[in-house]
């Protein structure tokens, strides 16, 4: 068992092709062939900051305002989940704080702790990092169940005075976050994680 | 699975781990096994999946689905002797205001046009492969971009965040489901349906055999 940078060969990414090391494009399925991309780290980084930076407004500013008979109400993603709890469900305002506070923070956590490792050359569970690497992709995606839940309340409760919904800034900016931590994940290059394991070999003849 | 000599390497019959870079050599597994890495686990060829006929009809059938969705009654609400009634397109146009539209246009994206151009890509790929006709002009392009859209269909976590909003709502209105809402879940459940029973390595394999 070597790796593919060790034989001088290149794995497509894109189709799992093997190609000698100096092909620039698959020959196959047309993606660009590259063995390390040099500035992988510096894209996660950056998606990474854009994303924390997104993610600030998106707990300052209200998720939702409700307009009903006499005031208007504007929730925060937090303030809607304290708001739920008053009413007495404690239990959904729990499943709420952990979907958009919870999961995000421990997103950028989560990135933020590999990229480190991988910079530093870490050889500690390399497993447990890659298989966090997996579950931080599969996540991603289901942030935007936020965004979503808010569409359809602003779209479906249009009843006029007695009681109508409309979406508030923070929509914006939580799903800004929300992608921009999805293109910091997938900008991370995980086998990255797996080099430091053996020393590096000069290429094969 | 291991690796000859190094000497011999004919890389054509090789496969690699585009996760941890693990190179092996490529043997089909039986029917209903799968070849995972080594290393990492990551699944690298499948037998447990469906034949491209199926993946075929399945494509066609979510593609039908996300289109007759976009405009049939997907959810009305009563309360208080007042109604609305909303489409799916609707819904993913709610943002109106100012740069909020910068939502919608991402959520017509997520929910009904990436999840209907990756179904149409993949239609045009599998249909002529299934046909034993030479592949379509563009299929590897084609194929590539079917796969990297992948993340950004968002229609199962639409459906999931249907029921949140349902039970957000039920307590003080009435609700009732349109057609397109069942259009929906049935597209979400296809669609994952398709996408784990889809080997990518059995697809592009035929694409380069059949060049």
């Amino acid at each position: 068992m070597t790796t593919a940078r060790e034989m001088g060969l290149v794995i497509c990414t894109s189709c799992a092709r093997v190609w000698p090391g100096h092909l620039r494009r698959c020959a196959r399925c047309g993606h660009r062939l590259r063995s390390r991309p040099a500035a992988s780290l510096q894209w996660v980084w950056a998606f990474w900051v854009t994303g924390l930076v997104a993610y600030i407004p998106a707990n300052l500013y209200p998720m939702l305002v409700t307009s009903t008979f006499a005031r208007d109400q504007s929730n925060t993603i937090v303030g809607g989940a304290v708001e739920i709890a008053r009413h007495g469900d404690i239990w959904i305002a729990a499943i709420v704080l952990f979907a958009s506070v919870v999961i995000p923070v421990a997103k950028f956590v989560a990135i933020a702790y590999l990229a480190l490792s991988v910079q530093r050359g870490s050889i500690h569970s390399t497993h447990g990092r890659h298989r966090l690497h997996e579950t931080v992709e599969f996540i991603g995606r289901w942030s935007m169940i936020d965004v979503f839940v808010v569409a359809i309340l602003s779209a479906l409760v249009q009843l006029s005075s007695v009681a109508s919904v409309h979406p508030g800034p923070a929509a914006l900016t939580f799903a800004l976050s929300v992608i921009f931590t999805m293109l910091s994940a997938r900008s991370f290059d995980t086998r990255l994680i797996w080099d430091p394991l053996r020393p590096r070999h000069p290429r094969a003849a | 699975m291991d690796i000859d000599s190094r000497h011999t390497i004919d890389a054509s019959r090789l496969i690699g781990c585009p996760k941890c870079d693990k190179v092996y050599k490529a043997r089909i597994p039986g029917p209903g096994q799968h070849a995972s890495c080594v290393r990492c686990g990551t699944k690298l060829i499948s037998r447990r999946n469906l034949v491209g006929s199926s993946i075929l009809a399945l494509s066609i059938a979510v593609f039908v689905l996300v289109v007759s969705a976009t405009f049939a009654p997907f959810l009305s609400i009563e309360a208080a002797g007042l109604s609305n009634k909303v489409s799916l397109l609707n819904v993913a146009t709610s943002f109106r205001s100012g740069v909020l539209i910068l939502v919608s246009v991402t959520m017509v994206f997520a929910i009904l046009a990436i999840p209907a151009i990756r179904m149409a890509l993949l239609i045009y790929v599998i249909a002529p492969l299934e046909f034993g006709l030479p592949p379509t002009r563009h299929a590897r392009t084609a194929f590539r971009l079917a796969d990297r859209l992948k993340p950004w269909a968002m229609a199962e976590v639409f459906s999931i965040g249907c029921a949140v909003a349902l039970v957000k709502v039920s307590d003080i209105a009435q609700l009732e489901f349109g057609a397109a809402f069942w259009m929906f879940v049935a597209v979400s459940t296809l669609m994952i349906l398709s996408d784990s029973y889809m080997c990518k390595w059995t697809i592009w394999q035929a694409i380069e055999d059949s060049q």
